[in-house]
């Protein structure tokens, strides 16, 4: 089944309903990459909370799926990752290195919200003149 | 031949699970899961179960393309456990013990999967032979 994809003001969001094969987690990553451009979207939630198991390859697409939207201008958070997945995500040795995480949507949407904040305070104190120290440079 | 004796435990169910696509993949950890709950495990144990199955099936399709995962119970002293073998016909594994250590790889994997898995259950044990297959059998037991 293909993972339905909703775009909310400017980001869009990605809630799995069932367990996914391989070609339906590759389905998902081709999805996103496209639909941040078509919707221009700032960011993107991948809700994972149905997922009861999370195995190295899906693991590996989340982290490519991630630094694919990266590399298109938007910021993924993977959200609702099970306190039982986490338990043996670790034990198997799995890591989302620098891919956000938050404990459910809504910690998701603020997060990408303050990003989206930050960001354009960081433009605003450009246009102005001045610069924030340890503001990030945002083209 | 005789009645079975009513205290006699039953013959292990085994289920086996022809593994050759990704979506076998999904099928083979499911019903280990469901399995291992009529077990009496539960919680992050099934999740342990279901993730350690899905490297293994996962190795068969990457390594061998086809083979079978088996999965059934077992008692050690009255204490039931699941016992699950993953077997394949593919080229075998020349060099266990690099198969066998973290970060070691020679697929497009992240090298996890058998220490990871060795790591998931409580047993573990492999056999191989080059150009005859491998077969990785490995148990949990209920806590």
């Amino acid at each position: 089944m293909r993972v339905p994809i909703l775009k909310q003001s400017q980001y869009v969001i990605a809630s799995i309903q069932s367990a996914l094969s391989d070609e339906e987690l590759l389905q998902l990553r081709d999805d996103l990459a496209r639909d941040v451009g078509r919707y221009r979207s700032r960011g993107v939630i991948i809700d994972v909370t149905v997922l009861d198991v999370m195995d190295s390859f899906a693991v590996r697409t989340l982290r490519a799926i991630a630094h694919m939207i990266r590399l298109r201008g938007a910021e993924t958070v993977i959200v609702g990752i099970q306190p039982e997945v986490a338990f043996a995500m670790v034990q198997l040795g799995l890591t989302l290195e620098d891919i956000t995480t938050a404990l459910d949507l809504e910690e998701g949407l603020a997060f990408l919200d303050r990003q989206a904040t930050a960001g354009a305070r960081a433009v605003g104190m450009r246009a102005a003149g001045t610069r924030a120290p340890g503001a990030r440079h945002v083209q | 031949m005789s009645s079975n004796p009513r205290r006699e435990p039953l013959p292990p169910a085994e289920s086996v699970v022809s593994i050759s696509s990704s979506a076998d993949i999904v099928t083979a950890r499911q019903r280990g899961r469901a399995l291992a709950a009529a077990l009496g495990f539960s919680g992050s144990d099934l999740t342990v179960i279901a993730t350690a199955i899905s490297e293994l099936a996962r190795n068969i399709i990457e390594y061998a393309t086809t083979g079978e995962i088996v999965l059934s119970q077992e008692d050690s002293e009255g204490r039931p456990g699941i016992v699950i073998v993953a077997r394949d016909e593919g080229p075998g594994i020349p060099d266990l013990s690099r198969a066998l250590s973290a970060g070691y790889s020679t697929g497009p994997g992240l090298g996890l999967g058998l220490p990871g898995v060795r790591r998931l259950m409580d047993d573990f044990v492999i056999t191989s032979d080059a150009g005859r297959g491998t077969t990785v059998s490995v148990r949990k037991w209920l806590p």
